[in-house]
């Protein structure tokens, strides 16, 4: 039942009751107030009318009782508010991301003896229906690392160099040393010294050097070449023949090179194409579809390398190039749902990570550059895991220890004794 | 905030083309306010009585989906939250996470204002400007209210930096407000035991309030609670654990959060989010380990939607990637990374000061030029434009080149002859691959200077001037 309150009414209902009286008053059924009667705010009426202001005052102290939102009603100042005993109970909740529907496309590196290689095992990669570590869908693969080995000495910070200098002179050794000793899933042979500027190594001798890592290791391996945009198409086919059937990762094509004759290695020797390209997603889309459309590689054997810049040295441009290609994948860009490499090493770049102090007088003081530089190449890759990188090119033992323990935890593979972190106020540290 | 066309916006202004905000019309004023690179108040006719109708309900439908609040007073008070997307290349992120350090009130008192005082000071030079901290947090370990207060009112003649009062004590609270009620400091922390007494403390001394509760039915509880009792400036501590499962339940904690904040338009929990890598420590002894750690934690919260956070260690090697990692997510992607191409001078060169080339990728010469300068090395430092990318690789792709280098000095009129006695050029040690092609090019002589511009200094005491030819 629904009474409406008229204006006229309210001298004779109200007058001469205290209002405040009516507190605790049940009144049955919907009372409806029609405000919009009065026509203005009750205090300019008080100055327009002294009989209607009393009555739609008394209206308006009646309707807050009844819990009508007067105030807000009116655009008055709100009362004091009341003091609650109980808190409010109420529940959260929080919907999936409807628009992520295509998942990154799988790719295995390396192949094991059924699968016409010699690799012990092999890994995974992409798969993800989600951004990483989300929960609105599956994470079928946790992060890779594969750490670099050199085919010569080269110059290297110095807290990178003193892990390495009983094996700098062998790749195969060195190779053996990252698996056995830091924990690389994966280890990169760069065949630097094929660079004409360099040694200028044929790509004949340098493929001697590719057999001898995968002789040294049982895991799956990234082959690089020089980055000499001439030569390397001449190498890294010559390394995919003599590494023939293992599935590597071959590092790299570019829009820069004859991308056409390393499409072609892999998909001779049967080996995954790194599509590389420069912090640009347009020109990461154009590869992926030349290598595709025209080179007829295949979808299961292709991951991307859209560039890793250095923290503080163009490390936005990097995640959010990434962040971008992934967000694109998963929303149905089937030109961009690939895994993703990032070059993490790059960080030693910066000269945070290697400088004995900072160069300006003005600065804070660094600190010991020991510490700073491992924690430079974690933060770096961490930072490109939470864009959606899969697999991760390192050098430091103790950044490649801390960057598994922390992607492994968002993936959910770690466990740990509970931490009560209730009174972390009080805590003494 | 509700409105995402210039157009939608344009309704509410004037519509007179008066000019006063400093645009030509109400229409390109508008870009600005969708933007957010200007505020409603730029615009004077709108402040008008006339106008109020309109400029309070565009005031509402401009405001971001995030609550934006304050902390502190004055030009070291801080802004958090303010957000209205979840990716940055959407916008950009507003109000870069502030960091708050820790003392304690069981220090002794030197030690605390030793500790106040490193974590004021700290600066770390970056592109043009310099990268600090925000804010001190005081913690109370005694479980003393008057021990408490007293470390406050040290902490608060000791920096001018915001405060953060963290105790469960509402008792503990009350004394510390009652030293530092006109600063406006953070309270930390309301829970399901102890909300009636936080909230009647936030009300009384209209201070901004953390809720703590890592059950996010509970946190939204106590928010409505808050809400409905008048209290506004609410941030939310969903819990940081740092370890195992636990770690993760919390991550996907600050997703939900602020995705129904900002996507699902859910303002009852719409306020910035706490993070405490500080607890890091209650798991890592080892003083390397936990700061690695809780740098760790401090990166994943920056990227992922932490507002503000409380933090413990003070190594170098903590504090300059945690600047960095903030800095590199809450940069504008919109800016333009390149400076203007031209011959600078860096401090007052003389005709024997050298001339040094680089590119007008922004970093590349900020940190150049502040290498220089820091330095005190009068010279000329020429910004080539390389289209804003750095010296290696534009040097890769040829947008560092021979005649771009000469072009760059002919059209700022710099003739060597007369600008300098040694007729000399230096080039990057990255670019060193041009220095037959600009010899050339140019007829000048062509040094190759190091490889990292933090070496000129040494590089100039081997080699300039110099040595006559
Ligand atoms: S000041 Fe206001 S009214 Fe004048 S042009 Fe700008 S937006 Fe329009």
């Amino acid at each position: 039942m629904t009474k409406k309150i008229k204006l006229s009414e309210l001298g004779s209902l109200f007058g001469g009751i205290d209002v405040q009286a009516l507190e605790g008053v049940k009144i049955e059924g919907d009372v409806e107030i029609d405000l919009g009667q009065l026509g203005m705010n009750p205090q300019m009426a008080y100055a327009l009318g002294h009989e209607t202001a009393q009555l739609a005052l008394h209206l308006m102290n009646i309707s807050r009782i009844l819990g009508y939102p007067v105030d807000q009603m009116l655009g008055a100042a709100p009362a004091k508010p009341a003091r609650l005993s109980k808190l409010i109970e109420s529940r959260f909740s929080v919907g999936k991301i409807e628009e992520w529907k295509t998942p990154i496309q799988e790719v295995v590196l390396g192949a094991t003896s059924s699968d016409g290689g010699t690799r012990k095992s092999t890994i995974t990669l992409g798969g993800e229906t989600a951004l990483p570590y989300y929960f609105d869908g599956p994470m079928p693969h946790r992060n890779h690392i594969t750490m670099d080995v050199f085919d010569m000495p080269i110059n290297m910070a110095k807290a990178v160099k003193s892990n390495y200098e009983d094996v700098i002179n062998s790749p195969a050794e060195w190779a053996k040393k990252v698996v056995r000793d830091f924990g690389a899933d994966m280890v990169t042979i760069h065949l630097i010294s094929t660079d004409p500027n360099i040694k200028d190594t044929s790509p004949a001798e340098a493929a001697k050097t590719v057999e001898e890592v995968l002789q040294a290791v049982d895991v799956p391996i990234v082959i690089g070449g020089s980055g000499n945009p001439e030569k390397d198409p001449a190498v890294l086919e010559k390394a995919a023949e003599v590494a023939e059937g293992e599935r590597c990762l071959l590092a790299s094509a570019s829009l820069n090179l004859d991308y056409a004759r390393i499409a072609e290695a892999a998909k001779k020797h049967n080996h995954v194409v790194l599509s590389w390209t420069q912090l640009e997603i347009n020109a990461q889309k154009e590869l992926n579809r030349k290598l595709m459309k025209q080179c007829g590689v295949a979808r299961e054997n292709i991951i991307m390398d859209p560039t890793t810049a250095a923290l503080g040295y163009g490390l936005d441009y990097a995640y959010t190039n990434m962040e971008r290609i992934r967000l694109a994948g998963l929303s149905g860009d089937m030109e961009l749902n690939f895994p993703m490499s990032s070059g993490t090493t790059n960080a030693w770049g910066a000269r945070e990570a290697w400088m004995v102090s900072s160069p300006l007088k003005e600065d804070s003081d660094w600190g010991p550059r020991e510490y700073r530089g491992p924690i430079w190449e974690i933060i770096t890759g961490l930072t490109l895991s939470l864009a959606g990188n899969d697999l991760f090119m390192m050098m430091h033992p103790t950044a490649v220890q801390v960057l598994k323990e922390i992607t492994q935890t968002l993936y959910g593979g770690k466990e740990s004794e509970p931490v009560n972190i209730d009174n972390w106020v009080a805590a003494v540290i | 905030m509700k409105l995402n066309s210039p157009l939608q916006v344009y309704k509410y202004l004037p519509q007179i083309n008066c000019a006063e905000c400093g645009d030509a019309t109400c229409m390109a004023f508008a870009a600005h306010l969708i933007d957010r690179s200007k505020k409603l108040d730029d615009c004077p006719p709108i402040l008008k009585d006339e106008y109020k109708k309109k400029y309070t309900e565009l005031q509402t439908l401009l405001a971001p989906e995030i609550r934006e609040i304050t902390i502190g007073t004055g030009e070291h008070a801080r802004r958090i939250g303010g957000d209205d997307v979840l990716y940055r290349h959407q916008l950009t992120f507003f109000d870069p996470t502030a960091f708050a350090y820790d003392v304690w009130d069981t220090m002794p008192e030197a030690e605390l204002v030793e500790r106040i005082n490193k974590i004021t000071n700290f600066r770390k030079f970056y592109v043009g400007k310099f990268l600090r901290v925000d804010m001190v947090a005081v913690r109370c370990v005694s479980g003393d209210a008057l021990k408490f207060a007293g470390a406050v009112k040290k902490a608060s003649e000791t920096t001018k930096l915001p405060l953060i009062l963290c105790s469960f004590d509402p008792a503990a609270l009350k004394a510390a407000l009652e030293v530092v009620k006109d600063k406006n400091p953070l309270i930390y922390a309301a829970t399901e035991k102890n909300w009636g007494e936080v909230a009647e403390l936030a009300l009384n001394y209209k201070v901004p309030v953390v809720l703590f509760s890592p059950d996010l039915d509970k946190l939204k509880s106590l928010a409505l609670t808050f809400r409905e009792m008048g209290i506004k400036d609410l941030v939310l501590d969903p819990g940081t654990y740092p370890q195992g499962k636990k770690l993760k339940e919390t991550f996907e904690r600050f997703i939900m959060l602020r995705r129904a904040g900002i996507k699902e338009g859910q303002k009852d929990i719409a306020y910035p989010i706490m993070a405490v890598p500080l607890n890091a420590w209650l798991v890592y002894k080892d003083a390397v380990t936990a700061s690695y750690w809780e740098t760790v934690l401090s990166s994943v919260f920056t990227v992922r939607y932490g507002d503000i956070m409380i933090l413990h260690s003070l190594e170098p090697y903590a504090m300059l990637p945690e600047v960095h990692i903030r800095d590199t997510i809450y940069t504008d992607p919109r800016t333009p990374v390149k400076v203007a191409p031209g011959v600078n001078e860096v401090g007052s060169p003389t005709k024997d000061s050298p001339v040094i080339v680089t590119t007008n990728f922004a970093l590349t010469y900020y940190t150049v030029e502040s290498d220089l300068s820091s330095n005190k090395i009068n010279c000329y430092l020429a910004a080539v434009d390389t289209d804003g990318i750095g010296v290696e690789a534009a040097v890769a792709g040829g947008q560092l080149t021979a005649a771009k280098i000469k072009d760059t000095f002919q059209k700022a009129n710099f003739d060597f002859k007369d600008k300098t006695s040694h007729g000399t050029l230096i080039l990057p040690g990255l670019a060193a691959r041009l220095q037959g092609d600009v010899e050339d090019v140019t007829g000048l002589r062509v040094m190759i200077g190091p490889p990292d511009s933090g070496r000129i200094p040494g590089w100039m005491e081997k080699n300039w001037p110099p040595k006559p030819k």
